[in-house]
Order: C-alpha cells, then structure tokens, then sequence
C-alpha cells in the first residue's frame, strides 16, 4: 500500500509561473531602455542607478528583518529591485546620490512596507517616491543635462562622475536644462508660440531618446519595445497602455487641431516624458491597477486625462506621476463597481430568468 | 450584429498540459486480473445510501442486486463478479479523509459467472418510462464523476419536454483518456446509448461534443452517428473546464443555466459518453453497471493505460497491475487533477465516480511554497464562473465569510483553473472548500441554537401554562371552599 502525505483539493498541477519569474521578465523587458539611457548619460547615471537599486534592495532587507524573517527569500521574488529600478529610471541622470537613497527608502518603506509588503500597498511605491523627492526638491529633480554618452570626449569621465554624484559639484562642460515638456511649458509662460518654441526639436531624436530627460525615460522605441514584449509573453494586458495612449493621442489631437500654436501635437506628447514608462510599466502595475479588463481600460484612460490635463493646464511640466497616483486611490473604488457577471446572475447578482426559447 | 452578441463564448479556463499521450494512443486493456476481494460501498452516487439486502456468506452471480436504491434520489449496487459477501461493515472511503462508510466486501470466487440477464427484444419498443426504470434499476449514475443518477435526470427530461441532449465527450481534465478511447473503440454502442436515451426523454435533437485535441474519437463517432441525422458529432475548442457542463452548455446551445435551476429547465440534458455507454449496455445487454473503464497514469506509474476493472478493486492492485513506483509516488489522485481528490493511501476501492487513477511524480505538482499575493488578476481572468478568487481568499483570511459568500462563494464550482494559475502559489480552492464548510457548519449551527431555542420556548410556554392552570385550580379551589363555608354559613344561620 502506498501513503502519501498532506492530502489536498484543488489543481494539484500548475501553470509554469512564479512572481520572481515575472519581476524577472519585466526587468528584462526594461533592460534596453536602461542600457540605452546608462550609455546616454554616462558614469554619473550608472553610480545613480547602482545606488538607487542597491538602496531599494537595503530598505527592504531591513523591513524584512524587522518582522523577524529571512531577507534572501524575499529579496529573491524580485520586487524590491524592480521598484528601485523603475525608480532609478524616473531620476534626472545627474542626481546626487542621496536623491537616489532617499527616493529608494520612500518607495520601499513608505510606498509599500507600511502597507504590509508585497500586493498590500495602495500606490504604486516608484511614483510615490519620484512624486514626493519632485515635491520636496524641485531643484535637483528638474535639472537635466544634455546626453552625455560614455567615451565620448565631451562627456564626464569615471573619475569625474563621483564628483557629480557624490560631491554634488555640477558638471563644468556639461549643459544642463528642462526637458522638452518643461521648455515648453516656461516658454509659453513667455507667450511664445509653439512653432518658435520647436524649432530645434527633433521627433526622430526623442524617440530614440537622445534628448535632456530622466535616465531611462527618454526612449520611446526601446521603451515601446519592451513593452511589446512583454505584452507578447502575457505578462501584462494590452487595456492599460492602450487606453492610456490613446486618451493622450486623442485628447492631444483634438486640441492640437483646434489650436496647434498653443496646444502640443499628440506625436510630441506620445514621445515626451514618462508617457511610454507609464504606459507599460508603471501603471500596468498588477497591484495597484484594477483586476478586470473593463476597469483596466477605465483606469487606462483616466491616467491618460489625467497626465494630459496636468501637462497641459498643471504647474509641472510632466504629470504622469501624480496621474498614477490619483487613478491609484481609485483603483479600489473601479473594482468595487467594474466586475464580472457571475455564470446564471445577472450584473446585480440575482439568478437569470429562465428564458427557454 | 445582434447575433454577434449572443454569440456562444466561453468565459474564463485554461489551457493546462494534457499529458494524455501516455495513455490516449493504447487500446483498453481488458485482461485486468480478478482480484480476490472487491469492497463495494453503498454510497457511490449523489442522494441516499443504497440499503444492502443480502446477508453475509450468501452467495451471489454477477450483476445481482446487492443494495436497493432507496429514496427519490439513489442507485442500486450491483456484484461485480460472483462470489461470496464475507463481511458489511465500514471501510475508508475514496475519499481525502479515508473516513469509514459501509461498503459489502464480496470474496470472488474466479468464475466471474453472470446472473440471467433479460434484456428486451427491442427497446424502442418500449415505453419511455420503462427505459428510465431499466437504467435506474441498473445502477447507473454520472459516469463523468458526477455521480447524479441517470434515472433521475431521464425522468426530469422528459419531464421539462427538453430539447437538446447534451453528450459531454470534452474529457477536458489532463491525464485523463477513459473517454477518449471508450469513443474510439465503443462508438456504437455510445451513439446507440444516445438513442436510447433520446427515446427514454422523447426528444428529438442530440449533439456530441468533443474537444478538438480528440481527432480519432472524432472521426470514429462521426461515422457512427452518420446514419442518425438526430444525432450531430461536433468538435469544441480545447480549453479547461469546457466539460463543465453549464460551459458546455452555454457553448452548444447559447443558454445560460440561471443560478439555482437544473439545465432542463432551460431544455437541455447531459450526459457523459461513459454513462451512455452504460445505458447501452443495460438495456440492449440487461448488464447492471459493475465495471468502468479507469485511466491510470502520472509520472510515477510505469506501464500507463486505460484499463476495464470491477467495481470495488482497491487502487492498491490497480496500481500494482499498472508497476506503479511507491518510491516516486509524492501524490495520489483519484479523478483528474484539476478537481480530483488526493487520496491518503492505496487501500481504498474504485468506485462508480472513479474516472482515473494517477500517481503524480513531485516535479509534476504544483509548487507548495506559497507567497503574498500580488493581485496579478490571472484568478479572475481564468474563473468561468466569473469570480473573484483574490477577493474571496483575502476575506476567508480575515474570516470575513458573509462578505466572501455575497462575493460568490456558493457559485465556486471548485474547478481548480484559479489555483492552477496562480503565480504565488495561493491555494485558493482550498479556501474555498474551507469557507464552504465553515458556513455550512455555521449555519447548521444556527438551526440547531435555533431548534433549541425554540424547544426552550416551547418548554417555557408550556411551564407556564401549567403554572397558570395550576393558579386558577387553586383560586377555584378557594373559591370553591369560600362558596361552601357560605353555604354551610347559611345553612347554620337558617337552622
Ligand atoms: S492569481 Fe494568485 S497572485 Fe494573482 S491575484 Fe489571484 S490570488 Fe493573487
Ligand atoms: S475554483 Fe471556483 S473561484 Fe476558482 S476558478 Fe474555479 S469557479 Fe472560479
């Protein structure tokens, strides 16, 4: 007679997934981005990000320890490195290190721990962390360089790069500035028009991301692509980032074709900022965004109002954080009202009616 | 576009691994070894328990009545094979628990020796009802797993006029291929089990659906049923749970089954080809369901196959006749593994609900360590009973049950396709199954503090009655002594 033990129902069988192998994939959907934009702005960027990631990775150990459990086996379900990540993407590449610290222990500590961990947290840690350093230091979190790529002549060298990080001296020959959405918005503060406002912007450069921007944000393609793919693995679900572009290429089309000197093209909107990131990473977040697909094309399309609104009429230049966390809070209240007929209820929960025809 | 609309969908499920390979493409084996003892419960359907009426050390034939039904909703049991009963008493049931039910333990004696069957000369001449009595009095019952007893759901059939017969030959488990081959190689007599059914509900429509991942069932059912244009052969998509029988059919027909009703009160029945196998057999043959066809496999079995065995043979011989590897052996399944039970041990007999049996090898499992939810939604993507899985677990956690049930918890149907999908290893059905029978105990609970506090009520009424009656016999009785010491005042007063 064979005796096996711990008896049990359900699936005894299971599909192949795990959450480490899906923070995985998602980091490595990320990875081109993030490579590109490394190389785009050079040492600076690359100590940025080691610090950003490799802070996120302390605060949770910390919080895991705290509790009285083991770190390692929470650490390798590999959350804690993706919020870092998408951090360190969000930061302006030549932030001193302790933008990278500080943000990194709101996200983690602030953003999620409190919550309760993992699947517990109400906003999304990343944002919640970008928007609240954008908050309290304006200065640093808008001060962008020009790409500055790796061996170039021009570009900070390795010993140079922990002066800018770690001593917060700015780079001598580097040039820094706004972001495309933020000249935009000062110069028409000036009343300029848009056509003087562009002359030197290029659309084929911000989408491949050779422009002032945040480390990891400035490619539209290898952003996109990523995206894509992870689309294509199943990881995430196509609602989100299509309802969400889409409520900003239409929102932007309709006010561009109604005024195209003061309002930006939908093309410049879908390439600036933090629009693709969101897009596909941010705001496809599993716990902070609804669970049905209905919900997920409510909640879609209210990011995209949102980030249109505040780019457009706001007083920041880039709005695509807060627009996460407003539709955040009202994840909850989307899936309170937004959710499947159950099978012989109709949309109230009463048994149908019999209808034999 | 309207019709775009109404357009038959299917909500939810999976696309699991099949694993039929191992078993799907090898005949039936049919040279199964008697074995000594079959242990036979009473209870193999849904409703009452069969009540036994032999005694033991009688001696029976194969195919004699051994329990009656008893109730509206029951089956008889039949002997499997000719022998002697040496004990009635309770054994571990199928069961995850492996707690005791009664069960008649028949001692074979290897002749394997019929009783005399009559079957009819021709059953289309019989009436309806006579087809339903002949099939409840053969002992058959949901061959699929469901157990429901076929008498009955004929009966309601016929009763709600319905239209379609549904035969179910999704077999959309893994592992499994019992239907799969009975299709292949008993397609008549499953397509003649469908006309006899048709006859027996007086309906005109049957059609026989079949998952696309099953071509040579298909294609043999196909030719067997091309002489009847009542009975149509069509192939359904593969997908978990599509041999849920209200998926089915929503698939095949467009209705929905209102929560709380039978499907014939939307005018279709189903039934599974194993059960219509059966009823073939019981009508044309006389033959009583004693035997069923069972898949053996997993990883840990050696020589996988679908196999004919009595009713009432202990998984332990099944097992050993199929080399099963004790060593590699890290779960025990009786069914699929989908919804299937895991069994504590061997040492429990097959029973009329026995589809498969399968010894699942660790890396063939799903992984047990469990980690926080991470609210990815796959559960409510793939629920076909449109749930919500994580809602419902996150409130059994907190035992928020009422909140659980109001978000559906009845309408589980247990299916497995949101722990099967689940990255963080949650073992959501578990919950549920728990949840379920908290709140049944619960209300149980209540009914029975109900029904005391009623009996407390009653007792209290009627205490006080008596007290009060007792008050007014003692004002009677000093009324009464009072008026006769008036009297006898008067009376003395008058003298
Ligand atoms: S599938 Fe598992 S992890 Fe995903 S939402 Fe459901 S319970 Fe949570
Ligand atoms: S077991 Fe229940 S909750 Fe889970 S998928 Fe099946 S019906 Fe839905």
């Amino acid at each position: 007679m064979i005796k096996t033990q711990k008896p049990n129902s359900g699936a005894h069988i299971g599909a192949k997934t795990s959450v480490s192998k899906i923070m995985w994939q998602v980091v490595l959907a990320l990875m081109p981005a993030t490579a590109f934009g490394l190389w785009c702005f050079g040492w600076p960027a690359l100590n940025l990000f080691i610090i950003t990631v490799a802070s996120a990775l302390f605060f949770e150990a910390f919080c895991i320890r705290l509790s009285g459990r083991l770190a390692i086996p929470v650490l390798m379900d590999g959350s804690a490195l993706l919020t870092g990540w998408l951090l360190a993407m969000t930061l302006p590449p030549f932030a001193p290190w302790w933008i990278g610290v500080v943000g990194s222990g709101l996200a983690i500590i602030l953003g999620k721990q409190v919550y309760g961990g993992l699947g517990q947290n109400l906003f999304n840690p990343a944002m919640l962390a970008r928007v609240a350093l954008l908050i309290s230091f304006p200065i640093e979190m808008t001060t962008f360089v020009d790409v500055s790529p790796l061996f170039f002549s021009h570009s900070p060298g390795f010993i140079d790069s922990f002066n800018i990080t770690f001593a917060g001296l700015s780079p001598t020959d580097a040039r820094v500035g706004a972001t495309t959405l933020g000249y935009i918005k000062t110069e028409f503060s000036q009343h300029h028009l848009l056509s003087d406002i562009l002359k030197d912007y290029s659309g084929t450069l911000n989408m491949i991301g050779w422009t002032r921007g945040s480390l990891g944000e400035t490619s539209t393609v290898l952003l996109a692509f990523g995206g894509v793919w992870l689309l294509r693995q199943g990881i995430i679900q196509w609602f989100i980032p299509v309802s969400l572009l889409l409520t900003v290429a239409l929102l932007a089309s309709v006010f561009h074709l109604w005024d195209s000197e003061h309002y930006a093209s939908p093309w410049l909107h879908l390439n600036s900022g933090a629009l693709m990131c969101v897009a596909f990473f941010i705001a496809t977040d599993y716990v902070t965004s609804p669970n049905t697909p209905a919900g997920q094309l409510v909640f879609g399309a209210g990011c995209g109002l949102l980030i249109y609104v505040i780019r457009t009429w706001g007083a920041y230049p880039e709005g695509a954080g807060f627009a996460v966390l407003l539709m955040n809070a009202a994840t909850p209240l989307i899936d309170h009202y937004i959710h499947p007929r159950i099978y012989g209820r109709d949309r109230k929960g009463k048994p149908l009616e019999i209808s034999k025809s | 576009m309207l019709s775009f609309f109404s357009k038959p969908r299917i909500q939810g499920g999976v696309h699991a691994e099949q694993h039929k390979d191992a078993t799907a493409h090898q005949p039936i084996v049919y040279s199964f070894p008697l074995p000594k003892k079959l242990y036979i419960p009473l209870q193999q359907h849904v409703g009452k328990p069969a009540e036994p009426l032999i005694r033991v050390g009688d001696k029976v034939l194969k195919g004699q009545l051994l329990a009656y039904s008893q109730g509206m909703i029951s089956a008889p049991v039949h002997a499997p094979s000719s022998g002697v009963i040496v004990d009635v008493n309770d054994y571990p049931a199928p069961h995850p628990s492996a707690l005791p039910i009664r069960m008649i333990v028949l001692e074979t004696d290897g002749n394997d020796e019929w009783v005399k069957l009559c079957p009819p000369e021709d059953p289309f001449l019989l009436e309806p009802e006579d087809i339903s009595l002949r099939v409840g009095a053969a002992g058959i019952v949901g061959l699929g797993g469901a157990t429901f007893p076929t008498a009955v759901k004929l009966n309601m059939g016929r009763e709600n006029h319905i239209d379609t017969l549904i035969i179910n030959g999704a077999e959309c488990e893994p592992y499994l291929s019992c239907d799969d081959r009975l299709m292949q190689e008993c397609a008549a007599q499953i397509i003649d089990g469908v006309r006899l059914m048709l006859h027996g509900m007086r309906t005109e429509r049957a059609v026989v659906a079949i998952e696309d991942n099953k071509p040579a069932a298909y294609q043999a059912m196909q030719a067997a049923a091309l002489p009847y244009p009542s009975i149509e052969v069509r192939q359904i998509p593969t997908r978990y749970p599509m041999g849920w029988d209200r998926q089915l059919i929503r698939y095949v027909t467009g209705k929905e089954v209102p929560v709380g009703c039978r499907s014939s009160e939307v005018g279709v029945t189903i039934h599974n080809v194993g059960t219509a196998q059966a009823v073939h057999k019981a009508i044309r043959l006389g033959q009583p369901l004693v035997s069923r066809v069972v898949t053996v496999s997993g990883g840990a079995v050696s020589k996988p196959m679908n196999v004919l065995v009595p009713l009432g043979t202990l998984i332990s011989e099944l097992f050993a006749y199929c080399q099963v590897d004790a060593a590699h052996t890290a779960r025990i399944i009786m069914g699929g593994p989908m919804m299937g039970d895991a069994l504590p041990h061997t040492g429990l007999p097959t029973v009329k609900a026995t589809s498969g049996v399968l010894a699942l090898s660790a890396p063939e499992l799903k992984d047990s360590a469990e980690q926080p939810c991470i609210r990815c939604a796959s559960c409510v993507t793939v629920c076909p009973a449109g749930l919500r899985p994580v809602d419902m677990a996150n409130n059994i956690r907190i035992n928020q049950l009422d909140v659980a049930v109001d978000l559906g918890l009845k309408d589980c149907i247990s299916c497995g396709c949101c722990s099967y999908i689940c990255p963080s290893n949650i073992p959501l059905v578990q919950y549920f199954k728990y949840a379920s029978g908290a709140v049944a105990a619960r209300q149980q609970a209540q009914h029975k503090s109900e029904q005391t506090k009623r009996l407390m009520d009653d007792r209290n009424a009627r205490m006080e009655r008596i007290a009060r009656q007792q008050l007014e016999e003692e004002q009677a009785r000093i009324a009464a002594k009072a008026e006769r010491e008036r009297l006898k005042a008067e009376q003395e007063s008058v003298a």
